[in-house]
C-alpha cells in the first residue's frame, strides 16, 4: 500500500517521469524550446494522465488481462483526441503552436506505463493522485528545460505568454537584454539533449550529495 | 501461458469491442459539439491573415467566401487545387490573395499568402506555415522580422526580372545573416506568383 506522500514524492522527484524513468522524451525534447510551449504540453499531458489513470483504475476490476493493453491504448487515444478537439475549439491560438505535438501525447510511454504499472492495481483515489503527481513532475521538467533553453537561446522568458493567458500576459515577458544575439544551439534539438542531460546530472548530484559527504567524512575520520 | 477457452476469447473480444464503441462514441460526440467553434476559429484565422494583407477599408465583400478554385500550378508551387481569395469593392475587383508554396525552403515547403492588386503590384506577403530553422530562416515570419514587408508595393517591373533575387544572387532583396536559402525560396515563389497572376488575371476575377 503506497501512502499519499510516497505517491507525491515518487511522481515529482524520486521516480520522475522525465528525469528518472526517462519516458516521454520524444514530446519532451521536441517542444521545450520555450517556457510557454513546455507549459502547454505539460498541462495537456497532466490532464491526459489524470483522466487515463482514473478510467483505468475504475475498470481494473473487470478488464480481462489478455486485452488490457489494447483497452488502455483505446482509452488514452480517446482522451487525447478529446483534449485536442477541445483545445482547438477553446484555445485556438495555443493550438496553432502546440497542435502538432498533441497527438504525440499518445506516444508518451509514461502514460501507458502509469496505466499498466500503477492505475490498474490501485483504487481511484491513489490512481488519480499518481496521475496528477507524475504529470506535475513531467510538467516541471518541461517548464524548467523550456526556461533554460529559452533564456540561453533567445534571451527571453515567457515569450508568447499571451497565446495561453490572453493579452494581459504580455507583461510577463521578460527579456534579459534587447541586444542579446541568441544562441542557436540551445533552441535546436541538440540543445534539448544537452539541457536534459544537465538537469538529470543536477538531480543526481543533489540526490547523492549527502552520501558523498558522509563518505568523505568517514574517509577523513579514517585518515585521522 | 494458460490456454484460453473459446468462451474467454469471445468475452475478451466482446469487451474490446465495447471499449472501441464507447471510445468512438465519446470522440464523435466531442467532435460534433466542437466542430462549429473550430470552423469559426479557422475562419477567423484566415480572415486575420487576409486582413493583414489587405486593409479592411479597401474591400466590402466577404473575402473568405468569395473564392475560386485554382488547379495545381508549378508557378504557384501547388500540387493540388487551392482557393484564391478575391477582394472586391462595389463589385469591382480590388485584389486577389493566392495560396502559394515555395517548394525549396531549407526544411521543405514554405506556405505563403500572396496578395496581388489588380494592377499587378503586391499588397503584401505572409508566411503561414514553414519549418525553417528557428533563429535563422524563420525570419521570413512576420513575428520574427519585418523582412517580409519588403515585398509590399513590388511588381514584375519593380524591380526588373533580373533583380528579383536576394542580394547574394545579385538581386534587390536582403538575405539573413546565416540564412540565404529561406529568403531565396520566398523571393522566387513570390515572383512566380506574380507571373501566374500576369498570365491568368482575366480568369481569376470572372464568375
Amino acid at each position: 500500500m503506497t501512502t499519499r506522500s510516497e505517491i507525491t514524492r515518487n511522481g515529482i522527484w524520486s521516480n520522475n517521469v522525465a528525469l528518472v524513468q526517462l519516458l516521454g522524451l520524444c514530446p519532451l525534447l521536441a517542444v521545450t524550446s520555450t517556457v510557454i510551449n513546455g507549459l502547454g504540453l505539460g498541462i495537456a499531458t497532466l490532464i491526459t494522465l489524470v483522466l487515463s489513470n482514473s478510467i483505468v483504475s475504475l475498470i481494473r476490476g473487470f478488464v480481462r488481462s489478455e486485452v488490457r493493453l489494447p483497452v488502455f491504448v483505446l482509452i488514452i487515444a480517446s482522451v487525447v483526441t478529446i483534449i485536442e478537439l477541445t483545445m482547438k475549439a477553446m484555445f485556438f491560438d495555443l493550438y496553432l503552436v502546440l497542435g502538432i505535438f498533441i497527438p504525440l501525447i499518445v506516444t508518451n510511454c509514461a502514460i501507458i506505463g502509469r496505466a499498466e504499472g500503477f492505475a490498474s492495481r490501485n483504487s481511484l483515489g491513489p490512481a488519480a493522485l499518481d496521475g496528477l503527481m507524475m504529470g506535475l513532475g513531467f510538467l516541471s521538467v518541461l517548464v524548467v528545460l523550456g526556461g533554460l533553453r529559452e533564456i540561453i537561446g533567445f534571451g527571453t522568458l515567457f515569450a508568447h505568454a499571451e497565446l495561453m493567458f490572453g493579452d494581459a500576459a504580455k507583461a510577463l515577458v521578460f527579456e534579459i537584454n534587447p541586444d542579446y544575439p541568441g544562441f542557436l544551439l540551445a533552441v535546436l534539438p541538440p540543445g534539448a539533449f544537452f539541457g536534459l542531460a544537465l538537469l538529470i546530472a543536477a538531480k543526481n548530484w543533489f540526490d547523492l550529495r549527502p552520501v558523498v559527504q558522509q563518505q568523505t567524512s568517514t574517509v577523513s575520520a579514517e585518515t585521522v | 501461458m494458460s490456454s484460453l477457452s473459446r468462451r474467454q476469447i469471445l468475452m475478451s473480444g466482446a469487451f474490446l469491442w465495447l471499449f472501441a464503441v464507447a471510445g468512438t462514441t465519446l470522440v464523435a460526440f466531442t467532435e460534433y459539439s466542437t466542430s462549429s467553434a473550430i470552423a469559426e476559429n479557422e475562419r477567423q484565422l484566415l480572415l486575420r491573415n487576409l486582413y493583414a494583407l489587405l486593409p479592411r477599408d479597401k474591400l466590402d465583400n466577404d473575402i473568405a467566401t468569395d473564392t475560386r478554385t485554382l488547379a495545381a500550378s508549378p508557378l504557384l508551387g501547388t500540387e493540388m487545387e487551392m482557393p484564391v481569395y478575391r477582394a472586391r469593392q462595389t463589385g469591382e475587383p480590388v485584389a486577389a490573395v493566392f495560396n502559394s508554396i515555395a517548394p525549396n525552403g531549407y526544411s521543405g515547403r514554405i506556405h505563403l499568402l500572396v496578395g496581388v492588386y489588380v494592377d499587378g503590384s503586391l499588397a503584401g506577403v505572409r508566411v503561414v506555415k514553414h519549418a525553417e530553422t528557428p533563429g535563422l530562416g524563420d525570419a521570413v515570419e512576420i513575428r520574427k522580422s519585418p523582412w517580409i514587408k519588403s515585398f509590399d508595393g513590388k511588381s514584375l517591373d519593380n524591380p526588373e526580372a533580373s533583380r528579383w533575387a536576394v542580394k547574394r544572387d545579385g538581386g534587390d532583396f536582403d538575405q539573413f545573416t546565416g540564412a540565404t536559402i529561406s529568403p531565396r525560396a520566398v523571393v522566387k515563389a513570390v515572383h512566380n506568383t506574380l507571373l501566374y497572376y500576369q498570365q491568368n488575371a482575366d480568369m481569376i476575377f470572372d464568375q
